[in-house]
């Protein structure tokens, strides 16, 4: 692409650099759900944006299909737009990404989904090429952060040339690195919004879908013979003619790169990277298999490529167990790999990583509050919980069940269903936070309330998505840009579903709460129906200490505590600590924001607040 | 032309400054016109849980460092020592925040403990810890100290330029920040870095 001038490098964070690619593109509207590793992709785009005034409308969406509709209607108008989650928002935006391929676009769309291998920060390893070769969409595949900005060019070349949704898929690796980055000047596009009426094809019945799918394999096709999308040879020097070959996409093409050199192969074996894994390009197969006697694929985390070279005699990857099925692509696993298939024989640098420490909730947050109150108001229940922060839940003993977004509710219908002619049907408690109800959790509140189920529903409203960095919810009435929006109220959802019993508490009020919570219990155990109990507090990581999230309590351990472990195993806040020496527990002053909701959790009243000459033992408490 | 090449570790606790401490150095070389490449932990890998970022400074392809193959590792907390010193080639240095006992992996590793907490507490800035750490390493293993082996890539004089005058978009630094970054070179320097 010759033309727009190259400014200076700057370090970007892959998320960064993809919004950067965005602004550049002159992306018009772009939408997103907050998810790890993606989350960053919006929230850069509209400081982006705010830097250099460019016009567009950047938001956080309800969920993910609503943002693929939202974006996905601007494309239709001509403008270019996108929108960006993690894999497992693409499942839930997969209804309309399927019908999209079909309809094609005419403003360049790009749908961009990022994967997760390891899982770090997600349920599942799945792989959004698989999702982009299921609905029939080319799929792009960057190595670097560098790179994943240039590919949001090429992917709207592709998208307006072939007028279909393009997807680019970054992993881990890409949106959480950092790399200093070249930029170019954004383009100005200066499109104007026209809609064409052509229900043929906007508003296709089967009649039309069945030659929008022809025309869809044209298009891919010609996508599997474009020129800028075709594999790259990394290693010019190597000869092309050799026995073996190496095929990579994503980072694994980056550790693989690094790792022929450190092996002395750079000049032996040739390494391809794929920058478009579906469709792959025909000539391409037909090179590798005419060539080369053996081909290993290097590519997280499904066998795309591996797929489409069908030849099973030659191609050694995940199929054949070379490769292995689950699990990130680690560069030494990457050696291991490339070594053997060199020829060069294992090393066996199998080195054990060491587990480390579990995450868990902040100290001072208020689901440990609330989950505490909850144990305490219905021991024997079984808790059904969802996707947030709230999961690390499972640390305390306060999170059963954790399947997907809004299944909490969902879950706990089912469980009552199935318990229902037991005579001793436990209680069911669901937690899921303010941002996840929103997402997918009323529909299946309705769906209760229509069944006459009885259960609990705690509703943790710490007024923000925190897990993934704070995104405003559509309660909280602001924007992606902190500017106001307007606002709904989950109680006022609550009551709108059919609920009668929706009560509001705060859980740093201890006792309340729990009288609360076991008021909803009886509830649900006597007059049947949902009961909800909206437990409301913010987020003392996201609000900060100054947003009335600290009552300023200092509390510490008095002497006669007997190290017997309850506050530490039950309530497991990180301000709390066993000493090593004494045995007691101690409270750390830098870590502890003062809430004081320990002061009830100690069974023999030993955690204490501070007399106003306590505060300087408190505080030497820490740093014997 | 054969281009120096520096990889290093930082490993800690979430809330530590993990990454805070590697886009700094991160920073530094991109000013310098040194390509980098870092990666770092999100999310449900954070709260609190084992933090760890790589950095890679030189001509590399991809952000993660290999077992065996860091020249250096900066463990914000005593216990990140034992999860990450096996990162560290044989020969490669260790800086420790925190006291002994020396976890078995960092056998034949040069290793440097310093109480960062305690020199943060005294400065009135106890988040500051992962600066002290910093520049305590700057002090042990960055140009003009008595280390063998390979170092860093900058001096203190650069990261405190950094933090002083940062790029575009990068929030400055407090100056109790470049205060800590101070008292751990000095430290360092004290012991004889």
């Amino acid at each position: 692409m010759a033309g727009p001038r190259r400014i200076s490098k700057r370090l970007l964070m892959g998320n960064e650099a993809l919004a950067r690619g965005l602004l550049e593109c002159g992306c018009a509207v772009a939408t997103s759900y907050p998810g790890t590793p993606a989350s960053e992709i919006l929230s850069s785009l509209v400081a982006w944006r705010d830097a250099s005034g460019a016009k567009l409308h950047a938001q956080w969406a309800i969920n993910e299909k609503v943002a693929f509709e939202i974006s996905y209607a601007a494309s239709m108008t001509g403008l270019r737009s996108a929108v960006s989650m993690k894999q497992v928002g693409l499942n839930v935006a997969s209804d309309p990404l399927m019908s999209a391929a079909y309809m094609g676009c005419r403003g360049g769309f790009v749908v961009i989904s990022a994967d997760d291998p390891g899982p770090h920060s997600s349920q599942t390893e799945q792989d959004s090429r698989l999702m982009a070769m299921m609905a029939r969409i080319p799929v792009l595949d960057p190595f670097s952060p560098a790179q994943a900005r240039e590919m949001i060019h090429l992917a709207y070349e592709l998208s307006e040339t072939f007028s279909l949704p393009v997807m680019v898929r970054p992993t881990t690796r890409v949106c959480h690195a950092r790399q200093d980055v070249p930029l170019q000047e954004p383009v100005r596009l200066d499109r104007r919004a026209a809609f064409e009426r052509d229900p043929s094809r906007w508003a296709a019945t089967p009649r039309h879908r069945l030659s929008l799918h022809k025309e869809l394999e044209e298009k891919l096709e010609k996508l599997a013979g474009y020129a800028k999308s075709a594999p790259v040879l990394l290693n010019r020097a190597a000869r092309t003619e050799e026995r073996a070959v190496v095929v990579a996409s994503g980072v694994a093409a980056a550790h693989g790169a690094e790792i022929l050199m450190d092996l002395g192969l750079w000049n032996k074996i040739p390494l391809y990277q794929v920058l478009q894994p579906f469709p792959l390009h025909k000539e391409f197969i037909e090179l590798l298999l005419s060539r080369h006697r053996e081909v290993l694929v290097l590519e997280e985390t499904a066998p795309v490529i591996e797929m489409q070279l069908a030849d099973r005699w030659r191609v050694r990857g995940r199929m054949d167990g070379r490769v292995p099925c689950v699990g990130e692509l680690v560069p030494e696993k990457i050696r291991e790999i490339l070594a053997v298939f060199a020829g060069m024989g294992a090393e066996g640098s199998e080195t054990l990583a060491h587990p480390g420490r579990r995450p868990t909730l902040c100290a001072g947050c208020p689901h440990r509050a609330a989950f505490f109150a909850m144990k305490r108001a219905a021991p024997k229940g079984i808790y059904t919980s969802d996707i947030g922060c709230y999961t690390l839940g499972i640390n305390l003993g306060a999170v059963d069940t954790c399947l997907c977004m809004g299944a909490a509710i969902g879950q706990a219908s089912g469980l009552y269903q199935a318990f229902r002619e037991d005579p001793n049907r436990p209680d069911l408690i669901a937690t899921i936070g303010d941002s996840t109800f929103f997402h997918a959790g009323i529909p299946a509140l309705i769906d209760a309330v229509v069944q006459g189920v009885s259960f609990v529903l705690l509703v943790l409203d710490n007024g923000t998505t925190a897990m993934t960095g704070g995104q405003p919810t559509p309660a909280t009435g602001v924007g992606a840009d902190g500017k106001p929006v307007g606002s709904v109220a989950i109680e006022a959802i609550v009551r709108g579903c059919g609920v009668r019993f929706c009560k509001v508490g705060d859980p740093y009020d201890v006792k309340d709460f729990r009288r609360l919570v076991r008021e909803a219990v009886r509830f649900a155990r006597e007059k049947g129906g949902p009961a909800v109990v909206i437990s409301r507090r913010p987020c003392p990581l996201i609000a900060g200490r100054s947003a009335g999230t600290a009552r300023g309590e200092v509390v510490w351990v008095d002497e006669t505590c007997d190290g017997c472990g309850y506050c530490l195993k039950q309530f497991e806040c990180p301000a709390l600590a066993q000493d090593d020496r004494t045995g007691r527990v101690r409270v750390n002053p830098v870590l502890c924001v003062g809430c004081g909701v320990c002061l009830e959790v100690c069974p023999k009243k030993r955690i204490r607040k501070a007399r106003p000459t306590g505060l300087e033992e408190a505080k030497g408490g820490a740093s014997p | 032309m054969k281009t120096s090449r520096f990889q290093m570790i930082v490993g800690g606790l979430g809330g530590q400054g993990v990454l805070y401490v590697t886009r700094i150095l991160a920073d530094v070389a991109v000013r310098k016109g040194l390509p980098v490449l870092t990666t770092e932990t999100h999310g449900m890998a954070q709260r609190g849980g084992t933090v760890v970022s790589h950095l890679k400074v030189g001509p590399f392809w991809g952000p993660m460092i290999r077992p065996s193959c860091a020249d250096g590792l900066l463990a914000l907390a005593a216990e990140s020592a034992a999860v990450f010193g096996m990162f560290l080639k044989p020969g490669g240095w260790a800086v420790i925040n925190g006291r002994g006992p020396l976890p078995e992996v960092l056998d034949h590793r040069r290793v440097f403990w310093v109480d960062a907490d305690g020199l943060a507490m005294k400065l009135g800035s106890p988040k500051a810890a992962n600066i002290v750490l910093l520049g305590y390493a700057l002090g042990k293993a960055g140009p003009g100290s008595r280390k063998s082996g390979r170092g860093f890539f900058c001096s203190i004089e650069e990261v405190r330029s950094l933090m002083e005058s940062p790029p575009e978009k990068a929030k400055k630094s407090k100056e109790t920040a470049v205060l800590a970054l101070e008292a751990g070179f000095a430290e360092a320097r004290r012991q004889g870095g």
